[in-house]
């Protein structure tokens, strides 16, 4: 089963192209990066995969052919938006509650242990956690919806190198306990190859490269996926350049 | 660190999905905005304490003033004579702002209660997370715009009937006040509709600005446009005006004088007070002392055949006048409140 899929996928603002044709299949059970520099489109293709936005161009289906952004789609795919957008006057405790009253599962007791762990206080209001603990109360409500499909949009950019680590160990120990499928986008190369084992490499709103991480780094020749989106994104760049 | 706690495994059961049910979104609604509406409480609270204590006494004084007997004697005179001076300084005799005032709280509910609350979710980007719960986005929007209708109608309907109930000693047996006034809009029943309709307009402001202090200055000015419109043009022509061929003196009669002219010979012959040239021609020599005010022209220019018309609209047709307001304000607030949901449906992130 894959977890998404797209055929000719385009989204177009305003006249311009932000994603052209984007045709993709990506199994179940991965942690897939989306690469690419700031631009090329990833946190578009995001959105249409969670629905937040309609395509101009194409299909897009996840979790096994369910359209996006339906509501059995939503049922099962927890979304982190970029900058972790929580309602920063409500206190933690509040998140839980709308998060749980607004899905038909929620894993409350998951939540609660977890953020006792990571010593997040349930009164606390959410604009008064540090960067890092607002990431992370993201992600274990995101989790706690026991989503088959997490979807996190550079989910680490603005985080601290510890609160980064950490946030990735969670991440992972989800992927790898539970078996849920992660997608995330990333323009921050460094510990891709500790999280991935798929990779799309988008640029200027095209699919440049995709596929398992094993398989691309054996036909390429590469030691990394550092490297080898590195390489990539030199080449690419290039060719715009010469243009 | 160690991330020892993991998520149970996700189910399997995807079938035929139950929608997570509406009520949900009663304590969602209420966690998010209890701050908003308590602060609309306390403002609705407020006035309606104003209200209370500003109106007591001329309940008091009403009161006294028919309880007294014979109803001739001087004592009885001044008890009348306080409570019309009380009657003709408050609220209903224009002496005071508090009406001018109260047409603000439809305004400040609609900037400050129904603008933010999506132009909030837009501004901070928190919709990327609302929008993406299994509750579903639309539905989402409707439950929350539902429910604080409700519950705002509900508070400004009371409101509007301690409004009613301050008007009481007005419309009584001493004193009948035109009800066709500034307070019009403020009733148990125009009262919560003005509300509805400033909220959705807010909302609506807040889908499309999607900035939540522009979007507070748009529904201000929306409202008050809508509201001039309203009071200036539209509220006259609710029901074709009666007329007939007599002269109300402004400020006498409960009817609300809707236009005043003179005809001659069953022919419109001028609007309002005569032209100069007519009293020239026909009341020159009218005595100064009798002159004065239309009436002395009007005897005068009645006996060369000009008789005056007034159209109206009697105190009786109060209650239609309210439905018919509070109804096509409905029928606007569902209107916009069914385009913002169609907007939140549609809006590419």
């Amino acid at each position: 089963m894959s977890i998404m899929e797209t055929t000719g996928l385009g989204k177009r603002y305003r006249g311009t192209w932000a994603l052209r044709d984007c045709t993709l299949e990506i199994p179940a059970g991965r942690v897939a990066a989306l690469v690419g520099p700031n631009g090329a489109g990833k946190s578009t293709l995001l959105n249409l995969a969670v629905g937040l936005s309609e395509p101009s161009a194409g299909v897009v289906t996840v979790l096994g052919g369910r359209a996006a952004g339906s509501p059995a789609a939503l049922d099962g795919i927890a979304f982190v938006a970029q900058d972790t957008p929580l309602y920063k006057n409500l206190s933690v405790a509040d998140m839980i509650y709308l998060t749980r009253g607004l899905n038909r599962r929620f894993d409350q007791p998951y939540a609660r242990a977890r953020l006792d762990e990571l010593g997040i206080p349930a009164k606390r209001k959410a604009g008064k956690l540090s960067g890092g603990q607002q990431a992370q109360l993201a992600l274990t409500l995101a989790l706690a919806r026991r989503p088959r499909l997490l979807v996190l949009d550079e989910p680490v950019a603005m985080l601290d190198p510890v609160a980064r680590h950490d946030f990735m160990a969670t991440v992972l120990a989800a992927a790898s306990a539970d078996g849920v499928s992660v997608l995330l986008s990333s323009h921050v190369l460094t510990e891709l190859e500790r999280v991935a084992d798929y990779l799309i490499l988008l640029s200027q709103g095209q699919v440049r490269l995709a596929g398992e991480a094993a398989d691309l780094l054996a036909a390429h020749g590469q030691a990394s996926l550092e490297e080898l989106a590195m390489a990539y994104l030199r080449e690419t760049q290039a060719a715009e350049v010469t243009r | 660190m160690t991330a020892l706690t993991v998520p149970a495994r996700p189910g399997q059961d995807d079938g035929r999905l139950r929608p997570v049910p509406w009520r949900r979104m009663a304590g969602v609604t209420w966690r998010q905005h209890r701050i908003t509406l308590a602060g609309a409480v306390v403002l609705l609270g407020a006035v309606a304490v104003w209200l209370w204590i500003s109106g007591s006494p001329l309940h008091h004084a009403y009161a006294a003033a028919v309880a007294c007997r014979p109803a001739s004697s001087p004592a009885c005179q001044n008890l009348i004579g306080a409570f019309d001076v009380s009657a003709t300084s408050n609220l209903m005799g224009n002496k005071d702002p508090g009406g001018v005032l109260l047409q603000l709280v439809p305004a400040l509910i609609g900037a400050f209660v129904g603008a933010p609350v999506l132009a909030r979710e837009l501004e901070t980007g928190t919709f990327r997370y609302a929008w993406t719960q299994g509750f579903g986005r639309w539905r989402w929007a409707l439950g929350k715009l539902a429910l604080l209708a409700v519950v705002l109608a509900a508070a400004t309907s009371l409101l509007g009937t301690l409004v009613s109930w301050y008007f009481q000693p007005e419309s009584g047996r001493l004193f009948e006040a035109a009800p066709f006034g500034d307070l019009f809009s403020l009733r148990e029943v125009t009262f919560p509709a003005w509300t509805l309709a400033a909220f959705a307009v807010g909302a609506l402001a807040g889908m499309l600005i999607r900035r939540v202090v522009p979007a507070i200055v748009a529904t201000l000015a929306v409202y008050a446009g809508l509201a001039f419109a309203t009071t200036g043009f539209l509220r006259e022509h609710y029901l074709t005006p009666l007329a007939t061929a007599s002269y109300f003196t402004p400020g006498t009669s409960t009817a609300w004088i809707i236009g005043q002219w003179s005809a001659k010979d069953g022919k419109f012959a001028f609007a309002g007070n005569p032209p100069g040239s007519l009293v020239d021609r026909f009341c020159s020599s009218l005595p100064p002392e009798k002159a004065g005010g239309p009436n002395g022209f009007a005897q005068c220019l009645a006996q060369h055949g000009y008789t005056q018309w007034t159209s109206y609209q009697p105190a009786s047709r109060f209650w239609a006048f309210q439905w018919i307001e509070a109804g096509w304000l409905l029928a606007l607030s569902a209107l916009l409140i069914a385009a913002t949901i169609w907007l939140v449906r549609r809006r590419a992130a």
